[in-house]
Parts: C-alpha cells; sequence; structure tokens
C-alpha cells in the first residue's frame, strides 16, 4: 500500500464529514443558537423555555457520542426539575410577562467584547490543538447504563456518598434559606402550645 | 468523529454563558447563564471521555457528579434569590450594592438608599400585626 492510499484510509478531513457528524453539527447550530436567544431574548419566561431548547440539544449531542446514560440524566434532571425551578423562581419573584426593558445591565458591550475575544481565543487554541484528534464511535458504547453503573459503584462509590452528603446540605440549605422568619414561627408554636 | 467539533461547540456555549452573566441583569438569568457554562462543562467532560476510552470512566461520573452539584446550586440560588426579593422587593443585581464603595461625589441613582427604609418600615408593621395577631 502505497502511503497516499494509507493517508487517505485513516486520515479524517473536515471536508469529507460522516453522517454523525452532520447530526453533531445539525444540532449544535441549534443548540447554539438557542443558548444566544437564552442569554439575549427580553422576555423573561421565553429565556427558561429556550433554555429547554438548549439543554435537549446537548443531551442529543451525548447520544451521538454514545453517552446514552448521561443523556437521560441530563433529559431528567435539567429539563425535568432546573428549568422548572427556573420557571417557579420568575414566577415568585413576578418577572413581568412580555418584554421588559432592564433585562440587560448596563455593561451590555463591555460583557459582548469580553465573550467575543474570550470565543475567539478559545476557540482558536482548541481548533489548533485538536485538528487532527479523531474519536472512534464504532468501537463499542462507551456510556450505558450498564458500563457507568459499573464504573460508579466500582470505583466512585466514596466520592457519590459524599455527593449524597452534598445533596442533603444543599436541602436542608434551601429548607433554612425560606422560611419566613424562623424566630417568629418559633415563638408563634410556643405561643398557640401556651393557649392550648 | 472529529474532537474538534464538540470542543469547539462546548467552547461557544461557554462563551455565551458568559456574556449573560455579564450582561443580564435579573438574578434568575443570571442563573440561566451558569447553567449554560456548566453544560458546556459536560460536554468537555464527555467528549474527552470517549476520546480517550478511560478504563475507570472518569469523564463520565465526572458529569454525573457536576450535574448533581449544578442541581445543588440552582436550588440553593434560587432560596437566595427569593429571599433577596422578600426582602428587598427586586432580583436586579445592579441594585444589590450594599458591599459598594460609597460614591465619592454626589447621590447614585441606582442607590437604593431611598427604598431600603420603607422596605424595613413594611418588614417591621407586618411582624408587629402578626405578634398581636
Amino acid at each position: 500500500m502505497s502511503p497516499a492510499v494509507h493517508l487517505a484510509a485513516t486520515g479524517h478531513g473536515f471536508l469529507s464529514p460522516t453522517g454523525v457528524e452532520i447530526a453533531f453539527l445539525l444540532v449544535g447550530i441549534a443548540t447554539f443558537g438557542a443558548a444566544v436567544v437564552t442569554v439575549t431574548t427580553r422576555q423573561l419566561v421565553h429565556a427558561a423555555l429556550w433554555l429547554v431548547v438548549a439543554l435537549g440539544g446537548l443531551a442529543v449531542e451525548y447520544l451521538l457520542l454514545t453517552a446514552e446514560f448521561i443523556a437521560w440524566v441530563q433529559v431528567l434532571i435539567y429539563v425535568g426539575s432546573v428549568v422548572v425551578l427556573l420557571l417557579f423562581g420568575l414566577m415568585l419573584t413576578r418577572a413581568p410577562i412580555g418584554r421588559s426593558p432592564d433585562a440587560d445591565s448596563g455593561n451590555r458591550p463591555a460583557a459582548l467584547a469580553v465573550a467575543v475575544a474570550a470565543a475567539g481565543v478559545l476557540v482558536w487554541v482548541v481548533v489548533d490543538a485538536f485538528r487532527t484528534t479523531w474519536i472512534e464511535l464504532d468501537k463499542g458504547v462507551q456510556g450505558s447504563t450498564a458500563v457507568s453503573g459499573e464504573s460508579l459503584f466500582r470505583h466512585w462509590v466514596l466520592p457519590f456518598e459524599a455527593l449524597s452528603v452534598l445533596l442533603l446540605a444543599a436541602l436542608v440549605g434551601a429548607i433554612v434559606l425560606s422560611r419566613r422568619h424562623g424566630h417568629d414561627s418559633g415563638r408563634g408554636a410556643g405561643h398557640g402550645k401556651e393557649k392550648r | 468523529m472529529h474532537l474538534a467539533y464538540p470542543a469547539v461547540l462546548a467552547v461557544l456555549l461557554f462563551c455565551t454563558g458568559l456574556y449573560g452573566v455579564l450582561a443580564r441583569r435579573n438574578a434568575i438569568l443570571v442563573l440561566m447563564s451558569v447553567e449554560l457554562m456548566l453544560n458546556a462543562v459536560n460536554l468537555n467532560l464527555v467528549a474527552f471521555d470517549v476520546w480517550l476510552r478511560d478504563t475507570l470512566h472518569a469523564g463520565q461520573a465526572l458529569t454525573l457528579f457536576t450535574i448533581a452539584i449544578a442541581a445543588a446550586e440552582i436550588g440553593i440560588g434560587l432560596a437566595i434569590v427569593l429571599l433577596v426579593y422578600r426582602n428587598r422587593g427586586t432580583s436586579d443585581v445592579d441594585r444589590l450594592r450594599d458591599l459598594a464603595d460609597p460614591p465619592s461625589a454626589g447621590q447614585d441613582p441606582m442607590d437604593d438608599s431611598v427604598a431600603a427604609p420603607t422596605d424595613n418600615a413594611a418588614d417591621q408593621a407586618r411582624r408587629a400585626r402578626r405578634q398581636t395577631a
């Protein structure tokens, strides 16, 4: 086999994308567009709904990268609970329905400059570093539930348990923060007992 | 698949979240942008895990941990935002400037020192009403 044929057989060019790459690119464009709308729209509830599109698109990207367990966890936790929490937060802070003129603060041009500069530098570095790196997606599924569960409960048990402690602490913290006037309610309960 | 595709998408999502954190005024929209940044990191972790074929699956395990920590973060963050809204009547991050340097000359138009006493007065009145009831 001549070197040129060998190169053509093993090298992967950007000009001849595979089907998975085309799908990844299209879903990625949709995800990025939804993310941009999320951070630029003036209607607050629409921002939360576009965030659903962006997070769902990311779940599809995980599926294309053969990490299916992560994809379903993403759908369950982000689309299912985090966005619902954000919508409840918007409701409880009485976010205006319709356009709110003060959704963006005054430092918008500076933020745009910083974001564009960071994106330019990071895209340049990343493309320069990983131009020839190729992910083999055909050699078996990387992130099926069986594989993820086995690695999680064999090698990562201690961080997993620490994470449950963290979630408990977050639960207690959220309850303590959202109680209305802790001292008053305690006194009120004691007062009620005395009355009885 | 080229590794460049997920890496570039992660970079673009991260910078979108960065813009949102810097440019948004409502605290809940800032939290949404933080979620976008965390998701960009998750995409990077998954892509590099699939590329490296790690036997420990460190990337995917770390992604699960990041998702759980993000869920805890959004819960605590929303509780704090609601508490601020209840005490101040606003969730604009521009108006929460108690820790800022005092304006050197003149009165800052964004200063909420006019609004704060009325809030406190209303709060005290509500508390007094509850105690008498």
